[in-house]
């Protein structure tokens, strides 16, 4: 199939349409209102819904009604919006229902800016609502790639029975390019037996709910979900490796800040620095295991990050005290620069802090 | 022997766990009896709330979903838009649909979703204990009122019924209470029609339910139905506030 030019946001709204997605709730913010126009313009061609809801809060809850009824739905919003949305996500989690919830994240914190930024790492893969909850977040660094996963991320929705996070940002949702739509890997997915679609008088009533009174009962569900979180960890985990071998610096970084990342890489190695890559694709579960696989003879772990620190902190608990972990950020919506990276790289070699 | 009075289809066999006086579960019967009447039953899904009925889910005999505090006509917005051939509705207490979840209710009454609400009006939080709630009358005590409510301070109780009853996509809006056996059947009938309202794919309908909460206003049972008829009903007056149908 012949690529086709499109912008970010479009690009997200055609691969969830694609992926047999026939709901959307949502509310405008920007910088991810593309994604809701294109929607309200495309899934009625195709006998699905768009609703604007009349807040965030409500857009959440009217996915989590669908979701529970058996629909494939999907919900977008920019950081602030999705702080909105930390209820109904946490909600959506505990009664174990799948849907997806795209965040184009702009910076912060309050209402922020609307440039891109990599602010909502803990937001993302700390819960940011209440309980004992996680969910996969995937960090796409191109359209190409957002495209992958979000037509991937509506099955591991389904079969792990969770909300999914495409964890894009303002940079990914406003920029054009060519793209192509893969058929993704099929996945053996178990019919909703469980969705609230009327008994038919066929089977007992089918109960949506995250309420448990009782604590025994509540740690029974916690502990069962958590399970489960260990078998999405083991079991869908993504990663990018780069230059690796020899690095006397590995730099850690995701999303868009990866790509100017790997800009710097190049040039360091004109100026003699062997420099490795270490990309998260999934934010959680976070790859724990490349950074084990980073040599003793490497210098340190350098994190790049459009926030004031973020990532940084599973970086730490991945290299766990066993070499210098240094960071380099901007935020507030300005982006790095791949000769400030390179700086940055030369006073870690050279000894500087 | 001629059968003259048994339990409803449309309700478990799990005991309710209201307070001894409470008039939810005359209100959940009710509800239950239409929906068996109507032969909806197998494709019924309700939406639970936050609060007293917040178990509502174990008692109704047809699928149910869970919502967070509020939001229960978001979720059954959802369900509908999936479903739009099933009967959905929602059950509702007044700090629920009042006031947490006032924006979620007006704008589901906008939309003219098509849904059915039952909202069930005690004048107080009871779950959490009898705190204030945005129907809470001007003098009643509550724990977060404990000198009664002062309208100079947070206002007079709110007629969400008036209110719903301005808005062009709410068909039907009726106010009820379940006082009285009289009043009990009017309930009723308001209910049905409301649900058939919905069958009838004519829009949002919704029917307010005085009900009595004899834990946290600190009366016995029959008290509370004496207090409810003077100082509810009064405020709250009962009868139709909209009704498409009638207006034609």
């Amino acid at each position: 199939m012949a690529k086709i030019l499109m912008k970010g946001n479009e690009a997200i709204g055609a691969a969830a349409i694609k992926a047999g997605c026939r709901y959307f709730f949502g509310y405008p913010i920007t910088p991810q209102n593309e994604v809701p126009e294109y929607m309200a313009r495309e899934l009625p061609k195709v006998g699905g819904v768009f609703l604007q809801a009349e807040s965030e809060v409500a857009a959440i809850n009217m996915v989590y009604g669908a979701s529970g009824a058996g629909a494939r739905v999907m919900t977008s919003s920019s950081s602030p919006g999705i702080a909105l949305k930390q209820e109904g996500i946490s909600y959506i989690a505990g009664a174990e229902l799948p849907c997806v919830v795209v965040n184009v994240v702009r910076g912060g914190p309050g209402l922020g800016g609307i440039q891109p930024a990599q602010s909502d790492y803990y937001q993302a893969t700390r819960g940011g609502g209440n309980g004992d909850y996680r969910m996969p977040v995937y960090a796409p660094s191109s359209i190409q790639e957002t495209v992958d996963l979000i037509m991937g991320a509506f099955d591991v929705a389904d079969q792990y029975r969770t909300p999914v996070m495409i964890l894009a940002d303002g940079m990914i949702g406003q920029m054009m390019e060519p793209i192509e739509f893969k058929e993704p890997k099929k996945r053996e997915l178990a019919p909703k037996t469980w969705a609230t679609t009327g008994t038919k008088d066929e089977r007992k009533p089918n109960i949506i709910n995250s309420l448990f009174i009782d604590p025994q009962e509540l740690e029974d569900h916690c502990i069962r979900l958590e399970k489960k979180y260990d078998l999405i960890a083991q079991n869908e985990c993504l990663v990018e490796e780069y230059k690796l071998e020899g690095a006397e610096i590995v730099v850690a970084a995701y999303g868009t800040t990866s790509r100017i990342v790997k800009n710097a890489i190049d040039k360091c190695a004109e100026l003699g620095i062997k420099v490795g890559l270490i990309r998260p694709i999934t934010l959680w579960p976070f790859p724990f295991a490349s950074f084990e696989k980073i040599e003793d003879t490497t210098k340190a772990v350098l994190t790049v990050e459009m926030s004031t620190g973020q990532m940084i902190d599973d970086v730490k608990i991945a290299m766990n005290g066993r070499m210098p972990v240094e960071f380099y950020g901007r935020t507030g919506g300005m982006v790095p620069t791949p000769d400030a990276i390179v700086e940055k790289i030369k006073k870690i070699v050279g000894g500087e802090k | 022997m001629t059968v003259a009075f048994k339990k409803t289809k449309g309700l478990t066999d799990k005991p309710l766990h209201y307070c001894p006086g409470c008039t939810h579960g005359i209100i959940h019967r009710l509800v239950a009896e239409v929906l068996e009447e109507l032969e909806v039953l197998d494709k019924t899904i309700g939406v639970a709330p936050v609060g007293c009925s917040v178990f509502a889910y174990d008692y109704f005999n047809c699928d149910m979903q869970e919502a967070a505090h509020g939001r229960a006509p978001a979720v059954a917005t959802g369900i509908k838009r999936v479903n739009p051939d099933k009967v959905v509705f929602t059950y509702q207490g007044d700090g629920d649909l009042a006031s947490i979840g006032a924006a979620e209710i007006v704008h589901a009454a906008h939309r003219g979703e098509k849904i059915t609400t039952i909202f069930v009006n005690n004048a107080i939080y009871g779950m959490t204990g009898g705190q204030m709630a945005p129907t809470t009358l001007v003098g009643q005590k509550a724990t977060t009122a404990p000198y009664g409510r002062d309208e100079a301070h947070c206002g007079k109780s709110l007629k969400v019924s008036e209110m719903l009853a301005t808005i062009d996509g709410a068909k039907f809006v009726e106010r009820v209470s379940v006082n009285s056996p009289a009043n009990i059947r009017k309930a009723k009938k308001a209910i049905k029609k409301a649900f058939e309202l919905q069958l009838a794919n004519k829009g949002f309908g919704i029917v307010e339910v005085l009900s009595t909460c004899p834990t946290n206003w600190g009366l016995s049972p029959v008290e509370a139905i004496k207090w409810l008829e003077a100082n509810m009903i009064p405020y709250y007056p009962l009868g139709n506030l909209r009704d498409v149908e009638e207006a034609k």
